[in-house]
């Protein structure tokens, strides 16, 4: 017995440097050799400059800006350093107060919006959901168009330029990643 | 239910029944010693290991020995991971600067990753070290499912061998699962994560400014401090080995950690990868590859069954929020990711949940009630539907002695299994594994709502609070790790309680398991004779998925009704 113990430091140590440094390690380093910008957290840079990353959101209010999912992170939205969905469930008041409040947000934008679609009003399980469906897109249009100043034709194309299909037409939903297109439309229509 | 849906989970079944077959024969010759080709290259490391532990590769241990050598090295390492946790403020690989854990929540993460749980009452972005991350955690990754590996192929052993006093070495199962088992296929899913974007870095966060960058009314931040690490090492094995911690607070919901539907695809195949192969390992060895068919069998008409309900229940919207103008097309999306959408968030939770894995793509306290009734009632299964890595098909196979010796009674015959006779020790043993784990979540949930400091952590209203906490109880106790997250459980009560769940739910489990191994093992073989049950025909199947469903009904069925099915019958239809 006391030589299983003996046994079982001697183990954990050698298995310890196997599994917990020289495989983290060796990972990270093919890792970066690879995929360099994959492994760093996809960041965006123009122009020298980290823009954000393409797979984490960033929190849009204004009306010239399509706007993401709801974000439960605290304490500010798209809290990138603590992710965190709402955990509220079905029948919780708070959610049908949560929804009610951003489904008037999103009228109040443009009052002719119809049924909302449903990621729109809904927060996300990380808090930072990169994407909106094509669907929460397309009721954004009108009021996009409106404080740009453009036709809604023109900014319908972008949106669908923006659109990513299902991945190899079969995985995963259709999506719009709201960052890349919001960075789109500032080069397409730069703003004061 | 969309065309597309079926489509998607249609090729998730075939793509992982293609590799059961191929796996679970590799593994087998992993563990009669056989080392595979292509693999050879390897052996110098497992050597090596001996050497330095001082393993003689060859001395066979008594079912004792094997349970006091296991049990050294998980008590070995809760001491580790709890003490690197305690010093991580004062170690390297710390670029956040961040504190030391506190000591009830460091014993009970140490716990939970020992016992191949992780539950995660921590955040693991504000709270864990990369040195934490990777030589506590990501370790306990690997060796937790190579301990429960160890343990099922001990009694497979006992299956396999007659007159025995031995069942194999320790040391030399748990070497070899990590070494030619969990290690590659590790590395390999970890590369093909991080081609995803999964982040891969031991570099510190980085600071961006936001497009929209003038602060609102709100006061939201103008820039965003990204949390980044190495996670693609550690969620390939968190994965593979059934353990699911995620590297960050939110899991696999996290773009950083579950990027594309690809990488969604893959992490969801390695959840039941190993345990579904395993089955076919066990067929292997025991010299009859219809015995581990009938057992995925079972298995699979579970995991289909609780499919169906959960994708049904995500995929239709909240009615409370269609009745406000919503619309319900993209089903209930509170707490899912747009990428993943209803069908694949539904997929995952069944599958987590069918294995003790554990991990999240979307927030299961948020899931309609039906659907987080599935995902609850697959743990208190027993976690058998898959299971762990070894522990879900140990836990099948207790099932299994008492479906023959259900058998055995309707005709008044000894029951036996693979030519061993079961007797009164091997039923006894098994009725442990079975109502150990049950007993363990019923009492604790009773308890954790009686006191104050249980109810203290509820956080939703009404029946969905009780479901929090029976959830929490069933996740430890069956050594899931998920979670109804919004239940505060991060208080010495809960890191107590949930602790000694998970240690009942592992070892409460394993040591009865290593005794049934050792005693099987010492009998003689019976030959198949004209009274013989069956044990690999539809009708053996159809008599363990009865006994695995009855135990779970019977069992269950009162709480259940208590939390998810009240909170089913109050919404407005």
């Amino acid at each position: 017995m006391k030589e299983d113990f003996r046994t079982a430091v001697l183990m954990l140590t050698v298995l310890t440097g196997l599994t917990g440094v020289a495989y983290p390690l060796a990972v990270t380093a093919v890792a970066q050799l690879v995929f360099p910008s994959q492994s760093g957290g996809g960041l965006v840079v123009r122009g020298g400059e980290a823009l954000g990353s393409s797979l984490i959101g960033q929190p849009f209010r204004e009306p010239r800006y399509f706007w993401g999912r709801p974000s439960a992170t605290s304490p500010t939205p798209y809290n990138a350093g603590a992710s965190a969905g709402s955990n509220l469930g079905p029948l919780n008041p708070a959610l049908r107060q949560n929804v009610r409040a951003r489904i008037d947000e999103v009228r109040g934008g443009d009052p002719s919006v119809g049924r909302i679609p449903v990621d729109l009003v809904t927060a996300s399980g990380s808090g930072l959901d990169p994407h909106i469906s094509p669907e929460a897109a397309e009721v954004q249009v009108p009021r996009v168009a409106k404080a740009r100043g453009k036709s809604e034709d023109e900014v319908r194309r972008l949106v669908a330029r923006h659109v990513e299909g299902r991945q190899f037409g079969l995985l995963g939903e259709p999506r719009v990643n709201v960052l890349l297109l919001n960075l789109a439309l500032d080069e397409a229509t730069p703003t004061p | 239910m969309t065309l597309n849906a079926l489509l998607q989970i249609a090729m998730y079944l075939a793509v992982l029944g293609l590799c059961v077959r191929p796996l679970g024969l590799f593994m087998a010759r992993v563990h009669e010693g056989r080392i595979p080709l292509g693999m050879g290259f390897l052996r110098p490391v497992e050597r090596l290991i001996y050497r330095v532990c001082r393993v003689d590769a060859t001395v066979e241990m008594d079912w004792r020995r094997y349970a006091w050598a296991l049990l050294w090295f998980s008590f070995v390492g809760i001491l580790v991971v709890h003490a690197v946790q305690r010093l991580q403020g004062v170690l390297p690989w710390n670029p956040e600067g961040l504190p030391a854990v506190s000591s009830d929540s460091s014993i009970n993460t140490a716990v939970s990753f020992v016992t191949n749980t992780n539950w995660q009452g921590y955040s693991g972005e504000t709270t864990m070290s990369y040195l934490t991350q990777s030589v506590a955690l990501t370790v306990q990754n690997f060796v937790s499912a190579a301990a429960g590996m160890a343990v099922l192929v001990a009694l497979v052993r006992g299956f396999v061998r007659r007159t025995a006093g031995t069942i194999g070495n320790f040391w030399v199962d748990l070497t070899r699962s990590v070494v030619y088992i969990l290690l590659p296929l590790s590395a390999i899913l970890a590369l093909a994560l991080v081609s995803q974007g999964v982040v891969q870095t031991f570099a510190a966060s980085r600071e961006v400014r936001l497009l929209e960058a003038a602060a609102g009314p709100d006061g939201a931040a103008a820039t965003q401090r990204i949390a980044v690490g190495p996670a693609a090492s550690q969620v390939a094995i968190k994965q593979l080995g059934t353990n699911g911690g995620g590297f960050f607070n939110v899991n696999s919901a996290h773009p950083l950690e579950n990027p594309t539907p690809l990488s969604n695809f893959l992490q969801v195949l390695a959840i039941l990868l190993i345990p579904a192969a395993l089955c076919l390992t066990f067929g292997e060895m025991v010299g009859d590859r219809r015995q581990g068919w009938a057992l995925l069998a079972a298995m699979s008409v579970l995991f289909v069954a609780m499919l169906a309900l959960t994708v049904a229940a995500e995929s239709r919207g909240n009615p409370v929020l269609d009745a406000l103008g919503v619309s319900p097309t993209g089903g209930n999306m509170e707490g899912k990711e747009v990428r993943f959408g209803a069908a694949n968030s539904a997929l995952w939770a069944v599958a987590t949940t069918a294995a003790s894995n554990g991990s999240v793509n979307a927030m299961h306290d948020s899931f309609n009630p039906l659907g987080g009734l599935a995902a609850m009632w697959l743990m208190q299964l027993g976690e058998v539907v898959f299971g762990g890595v070894g522990s879900g098909l140990y836990g099948m196979l207790a099932f299994a002695l008492v479906a023959v010796f259900l058998a055995g009674l309707m005709v008044g015959r000894t029951p036996e299994y693979l030519g061993k006779k079961i007797g009164a020790f091997e039923m006894k043993m098994a009725s442990l594994v079975i109502l150990l784990p049950c007993a363990m979540v019923l009492v604790g949930t009773a308890f954790a709502v009686m006191l104050p400091q249980g109810k203290a952590g509820v956080f939703n209203p009404g029946p969905h609070g009780f479901s929090e906490v029976l959830y929490a109880l069933s996740s430890a106790s069956n050594n899931n790790g998920s979670a109804f997250a919004g239940l505060g459980a991060n208080t010495p009560f809960y890191n107590g309680l949930l602790g000694l769940a998970m240690l009942v739910g592992r070892f409460g489990v394993m040591i009865p398991i290593l005794a049934i191994a050792g005693s099987l093992a010492a009998k003689k073989s019976v030959p198949v004779g004209p009274g013989t049950l069956p044990t690999h025909t539809p009708l053996f199947v159809f008599l363990l998925v009865s006994v695995v469903v009855a135990v779970g009904a019977l069992s269950f069925f009162p709480a259940l009704a208590l939390g998810p099915i009240v909170e089913q019958l109050l919404l407005p239809s």
